[in-house]
């Protein structure tokens, strides 16, 4: 179920901005991969690319090769709302269906994709809410609105409706920034747990979470403002936040700058 | 916020002294000057609102009693309209559904096809386009209602007549389309008219209300794979909902005060027909318009009953919307 994504040469504009510059990576499967660096970096940026939400911004376009098994999701011929399909995404500020119960928001990508057995809903409801580790605190109560639940229920939540439908991928925006440290610990948990069955990439700006949740980090970095951001280094976590090769990366993590 | 977590710990009587200062303002205010010129400002303006909409009420109701005391029909089931007669005789009976046929009409031809320019301006056209048909479509409003009025007279009745009979021999099964006759100045033609006087605004406030739709809601569909339709129909229509009924009920509303257009093209027959293809009908604004002039004190009396009848039906359509808008409030 999981692939291997491997990007090469990725430029990303919006507008006549160069957003992020060259950058070239390998992101293996069942495997958490962690992106750090400072604001403005371009991490984000270059986190929707590797969905193609980047182009959802007016005027906002790629170029490159995103290879996620060997098909490129920039060929022409690829429709995005295809790889979004397959590439499953987390934001940083939950953002379930406001109008939608919990039952409906896991739902709602299922039923995109054409299910509509109510048996089979409900089973895949219940799957995926108990793999992101909420069924016990909403199981008598999916037909409640999901806006009604904490933030980090909520992001739990976001959590299920993106694996409802089985992707390959799982993108994580900073998901756990606007959450309190109990549900952050809740959402590494389960980070945890998903790894075994999805590749997971998730942007943070938190280096304890990176250096907890993640297998291999990458470090970003801009020369200065208005300038692209760049790849620095991506390694093992260990090497990363030990002895990284780069000296932009170890000032990063030491803090003595950012 | 901590002010609010610093009233709750407070004693019960220290909690109501606070409440009572919320309410009058001096707890928020700083007592400068600007401050409480503004807030006397604001105050007065709501005061100003509320005076004006009594002055109206009470005026209408003074005029309207005596007309109503030598009325010898039935005010609200009639179907007469002869207020000038001795013995006046008058009811709103015809007046009322005319009103409300050509409105409810006009928003039902009205709202799709509003809501589909405001889904096309705001999700499908370029950037460039979508502001300058943005704009020609609040130019609609700016259109003078007796130019509305014109044109359906002297250009769109003459192409309704054909419209008409291909509906009358088509769809004639349905009741509200059947008849024997039917014509160019019937119901149907006005809520057309209408329905193109009350397309901007619906257009426009759906189109605000489409801009209003959070991007996290937008997105969250679109990673989920969700094609531009779906993703309308996932976050915008959802979230638009009430703001789309508000509309329509504006719109609705509108519909049922125009005047000129109505009354330029409606053939007046006396008579409540349910056939809206054929030719006759007439509005509480229409009637007004038409006969005000030469009306006696007590024909005057009686038309005014008639505004006032306009009135509450005006406010109960917008108390409907609300509750409407309010019913799935635990979802919004």
């Amino acid at each position: 179920m999981a692939k291997r994504i491997e990007v090469s040469g990725l430029h990303a504009y919006y507008g006549g901005v160069h957003a992020i510059e060259d950058i070239s990576m390998t992101v293996e499967p069942r495997s958490v991969t962690a992106f750090i660096g400072p604001s403005g970096c371009g991490k984000s940026t270059f986190l929707r690319t590797l969905n193609r939400m980047h182009e959802v911004i007016p005027g906002a376009r790629v170029e490159g090769k995103v290879l996620l098994d060997d098909e490129d999701l920039y060929e022409s011929s690829v429709d995005p709302v295809a790889v979004r399909r397959v590439v499953g995404m987390v934001f940083q500020r939950p953002n379930p269906f406001p109008t939608m119960s919990i039952y409906d928001n896991v739902a709602a990508g299922l039923k995109l994709n054409g299910v509509r057995r109510k048996a089979r809903l409900d089973e895949i409801v219940e799957e995926s809410l108990r793999g992101a580790n909420l069924w016990n605190e909403v199981q008598d109560r999916l037909s409640k609105p999901g806006a009604g639940l904490s933030g980090g229920q909520q992001q739990r939540l976001c959590i299920a409706r993106a694996i409802a439908v089985q992707p390959q991928v799982l993108l994580m925006d900073e998901p756990c920034s606007a959450l309190d440290p109990i549900s952050t610990l809740a959402i590494e948990d389960l980070i945890d747990k998903l790894k075994t069955q999805y590749t997971i990439v998730i942007v943070t700006h938190n280096m304890q979470q990176a250096a907890r949740v993640s297998d291999r980090t990458a470090f970003f970095n801009i020369a200065g403002t208005g300038k692209p951001g760049k790849l620095i280094e991506i390694d093992d976590t260990s090497k990363i936040f030990t002895n990284p090769e780069q000296k932009a990366t170890e000032d990063y993590i030491t803090g003595r700058f950012g | 916020m901590s002010s609010e977590s610093g009233v709750e710990a407070k004693s019960g009587a220290e909690v109501a002294a606070g409440a009572r200062h919320r309410a009058t303002g001096t707890r928020m205010s700083t007592g400068r000057a600007g401050d409480r010129i503004f807030a006397g400002a604001a105050r007065g303006s709501g005061i100003v609102v509320l005076g004006i909409v009594a002055a109206i009420g009470a005026f209408l109701v003074w005029k309207a009693i005596p007309a109503l005391q030598d009325n010898e029909a039935s005010f609200l089931t009639s179907e007469e309209w002869n207020p000038n007669a001795a013995p006046p005789r008058f009811g709103i009976a015809q007046l009322a559904f005319g009103t409300v046929m050509s409105s409810l009409l006009a928003m039902l031809i009205a709202t799709p096809v509003a809501i589909g320019i405001a889904l096309f301006i705001s999700f499908y056209s370029p950037r460039r386009l979508a502001s300058g048909l943005g704009y020609v479509v609040d130019l609609l409003a700016a259109v003078p209602s007796i130019v509305y009025g014109l044109w359906g007279l002297a250009f769109l009745s003459k192409h309704m007549e054909g419209i008409s009979k291909f509906l009358n021999s088509t769809l004639g099964w349905i009741p509200l389309l059947g008849g024997d006759s039917p014509g160019k100045n019937s119901i149907f033609t006005a809520s057309v008219v209408l329905a193109i006087m009350i397309l901007p605004i619906i257009s426009s406030i759906s189109r605000e209300v489409f801009l209003q739709v959070p991007q996290d809601h937008v997105e969250a569909s679109l990673a989920l794979g969700a094609t531009r339709w779906e993703m309308i129909r996932m976050s915008v229509l959802p979230y638009g909902r009430s703001g789309m009924i508000g509309a329509s009920m504006l719109g609705l509303g509108r519909a049922m005060g125009e005047t000129i257009a109505v009354a330029m093209v409606l053939t007046f027959v006396p008579g409540i027909n349910w056939h809206v293809l054929e030719n006759g009908g007439s509005t509480f604004a229409a009637n007004i318009a038409n006969s005000f002039d030469e009306a006696s004190v007590t024909g005057r009396g009686a038309l005014i009953a008639s505004g006032l009848v306009l009135f509450v039906i005006t406010l109960v359509v917008n108390m409907a919307a609300r509750a409407v808008v309010a019913r799935r409030k635990e979802f919004v």
